[in-house]
């Protein structure tokens, strides 16, 4: 090797040839390898921003600076009272005899601000607890007691399947029944979804878990968990006629005339798992498993979501203090993949100026403009 | 080409530095493209992407202090005046980039209203109001700057394989061995 710069001759260049190909072609290589690991490169590869997509085109537009899922909701605050019988399944702070401030929404599913509040056969509760360690929990809890399908896939093609037929404006029969042939675990939340009892509140809805946790106490004990939120508010049946008559906004209104009343309740019952459990949502597990209520939710007031303190939060469900893990339960991470996009989207919405509806800066429906 | 020793090789810190943290912006680019798109291996990303991120904020301000103690060796005279400038105006902006990138990505998470988690139960204080027009002008600008941080780093990559397969001036052998082993390590 000379101790000198090469000499710029025809010889030294051609000698250079294979070191630039070499060069060009690390770098080429990262390039690409990046490329693919963002998808760039796979316009099939279901992604975050894919999924999210579809749930936009089954809403039929895009609702700017609404959640793209569970767009309709109010929010409300109160405080999570620990009851002391957590302490020993989780080191989670909220499960001691404190009270733990949170930010909470309660919505129906779908995704139009405009949905009926009667009509909508899924509701949901979604809180953000702060606890006074500094730590914080979100969860977001649904109606339905299981999940429909059982993997990511099978949730973008029922996103896909519900996606309204331009012509009709509904979703198109045809494929919604292909989709239910070809994921059979759908008929049993088809099933839960035409004869589960409609409840007349949010005030008397169960909001469960749906997906699977692991709690880890201060030893280290792990074991794997689902919660639900029981109402301390009695059950009573919406009949289809009350439905049909209800206002649109028939849920916020009934939520701050109880509120007017006083404080609305459910405890927080935990269902712990037997090894071999299964960890995915669409999977029930035995009724025999035992059940520990280990605190209550007391929801103290709400507000409008378009001005509320729950506006600007992602209720993502993997926010988790210590003593809280994820499992693998595939559909936890793919809901905390989604919600990161909807937010990140609906924020660029309202940072841009072009959700009116959403912060309140509109009377009329953005549509209607 | 007669430089001496001592000034021909960055130091032992700078090296392990350069070399460390060189690793640690790959897989964060990475790591940080990967997660917004996957479905499933966000959880795990994300809980990697922000305490590596503040790793490399800390890291770096260990660099820039032991680089102004320790300046860099000077590049060879008879390199073109261009390449001078252009090699200059990089390392300005991989440093600038360094800096910025995990105080963006600090500020976004920030202003996202969510806490800044590191690790077992630990999180750091937030640095920007909880408000949406802030997040979303540091989310864009976090995934702008991480595209600009990449480009930037190919480039430097491909610059230091030009000194030290077709220069051979020793450039490359400053930041890749000691000052002991001059010269005998950049073979190709």
């Amino acid at each position: 090797m000379p101790d000198l710069d090469p000499a710029v001759t025809p010889a030294s260049r051609r000698r250079a040839i294979p070191a630039w190909l070499a060069i060009v072609l690390i770098v080429a290589a990262l390039a690409l390898a990046f490329a693919w690991v963002a998808g760039w490169l796979s316009p099939g590869r279901l992604t975050s921003q894919r999924f999210t997509n579809a749930i936009e085109t089954a809403n039929g537009q895009v609702w700017r600076g609404f959640r793209r899922a569970h767009a309709k909701g109010v929010c409300v605050a109160g405080y999570f009272e620990g009851n002391g019988q957590g302490v020993a399944l989780s080191s989670a702070r909220l499960f001691a005899p404190v009270r733990t401030p949170f930010v909470g929404r309660l919505s129906i599913g779908g995704g139009s601000p405009y949905g009926l509040d009667a009509k909508a056969r899924v509701r949901s509760m979604a809180l953000r607890l702060d606890s006074d360690d500094g730590q914080q929990w979100r969860m977001a809890m649904n109606s339905f007691p299981f999940f429909g399908v059982s993997s990511v896939e099978a949730f973008y093609e029922q996103t896909r399947a519900n996606t309204p037929d331009p012509a009709t404006g509904k979703p198109d029969p045809a494929r919604q029944a292909a989709f239910a042939r070809a994921h059979p675990e759908f008929a049993r939340f088809a099933d839960w979804a035409a004869h589960a009892p409609w409840s007349t509140s949010w005030a008397n809805t169960t909001f469960n878990g749906v997906d699977t946790f692991r709690f880890v106490n201060r030893a280290g004990d792990v074991r794997n968990v689902r919660w639900s939120m029981q109402p301390q508010t009695p059950f009573a049946e919406m009949t289809p006629e009350q439905r049909n008559r209800a206002d649109a906004d028939y849920l916020a209104e009934d939520l701050a005339a109880r509120l007017a009343k006083g404080d609305l309740r459910w405890d927080m019952v935990v269902t712990l798992a037997q090894p071999g459990d299964p960890v995915n949502p669409s999977q029930s597990w035995p009724e025999d498993r035992p059940r520990v209520t280990l605190g209550t939710v007391v929801v103290e007031s709400s507000s409008a979501q378009a001005t509320g303190a729950c506006r600007d939060i992602n209720y993502d469900p993997l926010v988790l203090p210590t003593g809280v893990e994820a499992s693998d339960d595939p559909i936890l991470a793919a809901r905390s993949a989604v919600y990161s996009v909807s937010f990140n989207r609906r924020e660029h919405d309202i940072a841009s100026g072009e959700a009116a509806a959403a912060t309140g800066h509109a009377a009329k429906r953005e549509s209607d403009r | 080409m007669n430089r001496a020793g001592s000034s021909t090789h960055f130091n032992l810190l700078a090296r392990l530095l350069h070399w460390t943290m060189a690793l640690a912006i790959l897989a964060m680019l990475f790591v940080g493209v990967g997660m917004v798109a996957s479905l499933s291996l966000r959880p795990a990303l994300v809980s990697l992407h922000r305490p590596l991120g503040i790793a490399i904020l800390l890291l770096v301000v260990v660099r820039l202090a032991n680089r102004l103690r320790h300046p860099p060796p000077a590049l060879p005279a008879e390199l073109p005046a261009i390449q001078k400038a252009a090699a200059r105006a990089s390392h300005i902006l991989l440093y600038a980039l360094m800096f910025v990138m995990p105080l963006v990505g600090w500020a976004m998470v920030s202003a996202g209203g969510y806490p800044v988690t590191m690790f077992g139960g630990f999180s750091l204080p937030a640095i920007a109001p909880h408000d949406p027009v802030v997040y979303a002008v540091l989310r864009t600008a976090h995934t702008w700057l991480a595209l600009a941080l990449f480009a930037v780093v190919l480039l430097h990559l491909a610059a230091a394989l030009y000194h030290a397969w077709i220069r051979r001036d020793g450039v490359f052998a400053g930041m890749a061995s000691g000052a002991g082993r001059y010269r005998n390590d950049i073979r190709s």
